[in-house]
């Protein structure tokens, strides 16, 4: 293999895995408060229309994604509404979410835009720019792996490397900070956070609104980095891939990252596996390169590849007991 | 008089038609180890929530170190140097211990700064204390006693002068306790007043300057413990009972119907809550296991009906024995025709969202009478669901009403009519009247009654010791996982068995 | 799945809460189709003749109540037993795949009265199949079947594409799809069925599938509440402890459960595969499994709400092609709003408003508790 395969190879992994690296991240800060989120489908779907219907109406960038915020949180807000204070089903919650932004989507884009529900494209000044340009050519001067590196790691959109370090911002707020041990906390022993003193429901509330802002952003990458129009169901089953990939993670963001990556890279390269045979195996039918990160899943779930242990009070409303 | 470290004045507190606490006046002395013993339903959990701010009094005040005091909630509780360590540890096992110590009280947002600052104060208070803890232990890892002291721990770095201890020894070894009151004694030396929930009348007498006993939500007896004894205590605690509702038969028990020899069962936490019993059931007889509630009556009980099967032991019923290997199941008992009725009806007794038909057959579905080649013979259920509402008194008579609507005395009757109804030889019963109007109470005593008369063993387990005083014909006493006594009913003294449920042998 | 802290008299808990929550939604959707420029009594009324004032409005709408009748059911069996499938639409798909498979090896041996019947079990067997597996996880491992049925669903869609694509294809043909079954493996329409005894019907996809349907909603009403299984099923799935207290099976039942589930949802295949196209193709689903989310939701998890609320989703569905027809700017989409609102206000909202008509009966003189 030439080293100008392995580099787009990395490149694409890493642009194709950022929509799936938010929308985990999303899951995770969600699912460790103890709150399930089947609605990471609908959020990034409703998100992606309000960032494609805005910026082709206002032609700027930072209207567009405040849209795409206010809607994220907006949603995550409606969550919190009806599974922490109202105790309702999350799983039934989420996947009213997921349901209504699909049609709800196309409905206001028919309304907006009468294209059938597909908005037109957005203007190249809303979209991304590229980055570090400059640096990936000096990189590539390199010996042996420079254009390797070059390829992989550099002239990606601001949003790719935003996403690798929210990452770490995740990281660092959920094991570093005051605020993150409590939210882990809520999501195992939430009756004892509050013998302590501290609101659960607060808690959860704020966990939910950063899940609503990171949702918010993987929704608003998928139009201005990938597709330049708002397509109906352009989602495509990426929001089930990234719950999929935070069980596959443990519930922990560096895991979460390595699993993204992981169903990424399955993604990238499905399409050129396509008639080439493999080792031992022969030929790997592309579909089942892409059901291969739902099977690792369920494998992995079912305990025949080391345990995923969710949060313990994952999925059960808090009642205050006395 | 030095200042009383907690003094509660004419304290009062009603649930619903229950008065939790009548009148309690409770003066601990600062620096002393403080016991507060009374079997169950007495009122010493509630007078000590009241203390920690989980409920208000409904009058009476509080004065803490002298200071009138108001405890809305368990932070105003904090904040006056109260602190509780749980009868259930409030903790989370995915954590370390040090981070379980600071939750809720962490010294500013950053956790690494927080975590070292809070690591210095606990090297501090292990050295003075004594307790030893492995703060970076994930508390999964940790055992039970170790889990205590990290509560114990907790409460200290918050300042708590004044410690509340609920049911400490229930899950301790003997060791475990043993360095558990050394702890005590050294927090008593360094200033900290202790109050101790207990219902362990020699551990009281071990550990303790002064104790208070509490019956049915009153204080009973309050002194100093060299003025007072284990039968001093055992008296006060269980009180002078009249043997209300003895028929005055004596019993004439029969052939053995059930035999457990050498039961032994240990919980996931490894906590041993069967020790090495043995109980022997006859016909025409009712055996009243008395005990406060979570001694091992519920696993007893669980093992007899074959929903749980012992680490060792063996069973004996009729001609058939079991062994752990392969104990009888439910299916087994039933067609052995021992019948139970469960502990919590809610749960196990019924199925809430049931109507009364379906609930009358649960555990008896498959007999030939109520199903025919995978159909339910309803009409044969709705018979017999019509005859149990009748012979039982159960109200409203509607086979149709939902389990969950009718009231908890109507319930425990159902089940118990349909336990009945199969004519068990041996009918195993926990807290028959739990819940339950007195009206009720006197029928479903009578309907027991009447079993053993008829030639059936009953076994019945109750917190109340006066249901088994009134009920049984031989008393079998449980504490800490072990029978520590066997008396026949005349033999049965307020001090005898406040002695071996104390946890004497 | 959550308690419900607040009992509501039967007729509360059946009839009017759920007309409530339906209201609830439909004043929403009213209110987008308000802001996107409809007038929505209109669009209703509009809905309504669409669906049902003509013969062929009124099978297309049974045609597709047959399916979410098959895709509720499967939804509502699960729950009684304690358990969420989301999976129906990875079962429909793996029910096609049984009835199409059947028919492509069998269809031109045998005569229709032996390939129909052969093809129903094929459908129900690979969609039992396909939700017994994810209950037995559930069951031995303790694998929630929520997750674990999504992912089925996706690996379900897969495995059809690669058959579609590399098995099934037809040689030279360019579209994924399989040959044309043999004319037994049709499942006669209704259409047909009618001009047998000299009844004029317009030509729809409603097929006889539809009495499949409604024989499987009986059989489930009868099997849940008047069987033994069906009595055990309802015990684990209520209480738990009872049910090990009672002598029984939880994780047999659990399964049980699942793959009757399952072989329910597989049924939506009949109704496809043998009734409408005669060929085994992509995406003949098209979103039924959750459909059966919200026909349960509203259907109060009772096979005759369940038949009802199908029916109402297939005046939805229907309604809203011919609108779609009609009006300019206005798409089915606008329907499967409607959908996710039902999912939201009759499941995900329902702690919202069982509380206030509580107190409001109450505070009207209703019922005290008995004893």
């Amino acid at each position: 293999m030439d080293d100008v395969l392995i580099g787009t190879l990395i490149a694409s992994t890493l642009r194709v895995s950022v929509p799936l690296i938010l929308c985990a991240l999303a899951g995770v800060m969600c699912e460790r408060s103890g709150v399930i989120d089947l609605g990471l489908e609908g959020k990034m779907l409703m998100t992606a229309f309000a960032t494609a219907a805005v910026g082709v109406a206002s032609g700027s960038l930072v209207l567009a994604l405040l849209a795409a915020l206010a809607v994220g949180v907006a949603l995550s807000m409606l969550h919190g509404y009806a599974c922490v204070s109202h105790r309702g089903d999350q799983v039934v919650l989420g996947m009213a979410i997921t349901m209504t932004a699909a049609g709800l989507s196309v409905v206001l884009g028919i309304a907006g835009f009468a294209q059938g529900g597909q908005t037109p494209p957005l203007p190249e000044a809303v979209r991304l720019d590229r980055w570090f340009v400059g640096a990936g050519d000096v990189v590539a001067q390199l010996p042996y792996i420079g254009k390797t590196l070059s390829l992989a790691f550099f002239g990606h959109n601001g949003m790719v490397y935003g996403a690798l370090a929210l990452v770490g911002g995740v990281w660092w707020l959920l094991y570093r900070t005051r605020f993150g041990l409590r939210l882990r906390a809520a999501g195992e022993n939430p009756t004892m956070v509050d013998a302590a003193g501290v609101s659960v429901r607060a808690l959860r509330y704020q966990a939910l609104a950063l899940n609503g802002v990171l949702s918010a952003l993987a929704g608003s990458y998928l139009v201005l980095a990938q597709n330049p129009s708002f397509i109906p169901n352009m989602t495509a089953g990426r929001g089930y891939m990234a719950l999929a990939a935070l069980i596959f993670g443990k519930w922990h963001p560096v895991g979460a990252l390595w699993a993204c990556l992981l169903f990424g890279f399955l993604d990238a390269v499905s399409i050129r596996l396509q008639g080439v045979p493999l080792p031992l195996v022969g030929e790997v039918p592309v579909q089942f390169i892409q059901a291969l990160p739902y099977l690792l899943t369920v494998v992995l779930l079912a305990g025949f590849i080391g345990r995923a242990v969710a949060p313990a009070a994952l999925g059960r409303p808090y009642v205050k007991e006395r | 008089m030095a200042t009383a470290a907690v003094e509660l004045r004419h304290i009062n507190k009603r649930f619903g038609a229950v008065q939790a606490n009548r009148d309690v006046n409770l003066r601990v002395a600062a620096r002393t180890v403080h016991g507060i013993v009374g079997e169950n339903g007495a009122g010493k959990s509630t007078l000590m929530s009241i203390l920690y701010g989980f409920y208000q009094a409904d009058s009476g005040d509080i004065a803490i170190e002298g200071q009138p005091a108001r405890i809305t909630d368990s932070s105003a509780a904090i904040a006056l140097g109260i602190g509780m360590v749980h009868q259930h540890f409030m903790l989370v096992d995915t954590l370390s211990a040090l981070d379980n110590v600071m939750l809720g009280a962490e010294p500013g947002w950053r956790l690494q700064a927080a975590r070292a600052q809070v690591r210095a104060q606990l090297d501090v208070l292990m050295r003075e204390t004594g307790l030893q803890v492995s703060l970076d232990a994930l508390v999964s890892e940790l055992p039970v006693g170790e889990r205590q002291r990290l509560e114990i721990l907790k409460a200290l770095l918050r300042g708590a002068r004044i410690l509340i201890l609920d049911e400490p020894t229930a899950v301790l070894t003997p060791q475990e306790t043993e360095a558990l009151f050394e702890t005590l004694r050294g927090l008593r030396a360094r200033g900290t007043t202790v109050l101790l929930i207990t219902h362990k009348l020699q551990e009281i007498m071990a550990l303790c300057d002064a104790v208070t006993v509490m019956r049915q939500g009153q204080v009973v007896l309050d002194c100093a413990i060299q003025d007072t004894s284990i039968d001093g205590l055992a008296e006060a605690m269980v009180g002078r009972r009249v043997n209300l509702g003895r028929d005055g038969k004596r019993a004439q028990p029969g052939a053995v119907l059930m035999a457990a020899r050498g039961l032994n069962w240990t919980d996931a936490l490894g906590v041993a809550r069967l020790r090495d019993v043995s109980l022997t059931l006859r016909a025409g007889e009712i055996v009243g296991v008395a005990g406060v509630a979570g001694n091992g009556q519920s696993e007893l009980l669980d093992v007899l009906s074959g929903l749980l099967a012992p680490a060792q032991g063996q069973l004996q019923v009729g001609e058939a024995s079991y062994t752990p290997a392969r104990w009888m199941s439910t299916r087994v008992a039933r067609e052995r025709r021992i019948a139970h009725v469960p502990e919590d009806r809610h749960r196990r007794g019924l199925v809430l969202p049931f109507a009364a038909w379906e609930s009358a057959v649960l555990g008896y579905q498959a007999l030939k009478r109520y199903s025919q080649r995978g159909w339910m013979r309803r009409r044969a259920m709705r018979e017999d669901t019509a005859a149990m509402l009748e012979r039982y008194d159960v109200r409203p008579r509607n086979p149709d009403l939902r389990s969950s609507q009718f009231s908890g005395g109507n319930q425990q009757k159902l089940v118990l009519a349909r336990e009945a109804l199969h004519e068990p030889q041996v009918l195993l019963v926990g807290q028959p009247t739990r819940g339950v109007d007195i009206g009720a109470i006197e029928f479903i005593h009578g309907r027991l009654r009447a079993m053993r008369d008829a030639g059936g063993a009953v076994l019945v387990v109750s917190s109340e010791l006066d249901e088994i005083l009134a009920l049984a014909d031989r008393v079998v006493v449980m504490n800490a996982g072990r029978i520590t006594g066997e008396l026949p009913i005349e033999q049965c003294t307020e001090s005898a068995l406040g002695r071996l449920m104390g946890g004497a042998h | 799945m959550s308690a419900q802290p607040v009992e509501l008299p039967r007729w509360m808990d059946v009839a009017l809460l759920p007309a409530v929550n339906l209201a609830l939604a439909l004043i929403v959707a009213g209110i987008v189709v308000t802001l996107v420029g409809f007038n929505p009594l209109q669009v209703l009324t509009l809905l309504a003749k669409g669906a049902l004032g003509s013969q062929a409005g009124i099978s297309y709408t049974l045609y597709y109540a047959t399916t979410f009748i098959c895709t509720g059911l499967a939804v509502a069996v699960a729950f009684h037993g304690g358990l969420f499938n989301i999976g129906g639409e990875g079962q429909a798909i793996m029910g096609g795949l049984g009835a199409g498979l059947a028919a492509l090896a069998w269809s031109a041996q045998l005569p229709a009265g032996l390939m129909l019947p052969v093809m129903v079990l094929s459908a129900a067997l690979f969609g039992g199949l396909w939700g017994a597996v994810p209950g037995a996880l559930q069951a031995w491992r303790g694998s929630h079947t929520v997750i674990t049925t999504i992912m089925f669903n996706f690996m379900a869609a897969a495995l059809l594409s690669y058959l579609l694509v590399n098995g099934l294809k037809e040689p030279g043909n360019m579209t994924p799809e399989s040959r044309a079954f043999a004319p037994s493996a049709h499942m006669p329409g209704v259409h047909e069925a009618l001009g047998a005894v000299g009844i004029d019907w317009p030509r729809t996809p409603l097929n006889l599938t539809l009495l499949l349907a409604l024989a499987a909603a009986l059989l489930c009403y009868l099997g849940l509440w008047k069987s033994q299984p069906g009595y055990a099923l309802r015990a684990v799935g209520y209480a738990p402890d009872a049910a090990l207290y009672a002598g029984m099976q939880p994780r047999t039942l659990m399964v049980v459960a699942m793959a009757t589930s399952g072989a329910l949802a597989g049924l939506v295949g009949v109704n496809e595969i043998a009734g409408v196209h005669g060929r085994l193709l992509p995406d003949f689903v098209a979103g039924a499994g959750f459909a059966g989310i919200a026909v349960s939701l509203i259907g109060r998890n009772h096979p005759l709400g369940i038949v009802l609320a199908s029916i109402l989703f297939g005046v939805l569905y229907q309604g809203g092609s011919e609108l779609a027809f009609e009006i300019n700017g206005f798409s089915r989409d606008m329907v499967f709003m409607l959908q996710g609102l039902i999912v939201l206000f009759a499941g995900a909202m329902a702690q919202v408003a069982a509380p206030l008509l509580f107190k409001a009966w109450r505070s009207m003189g209703g019922g005290r508790q008995h004893g």
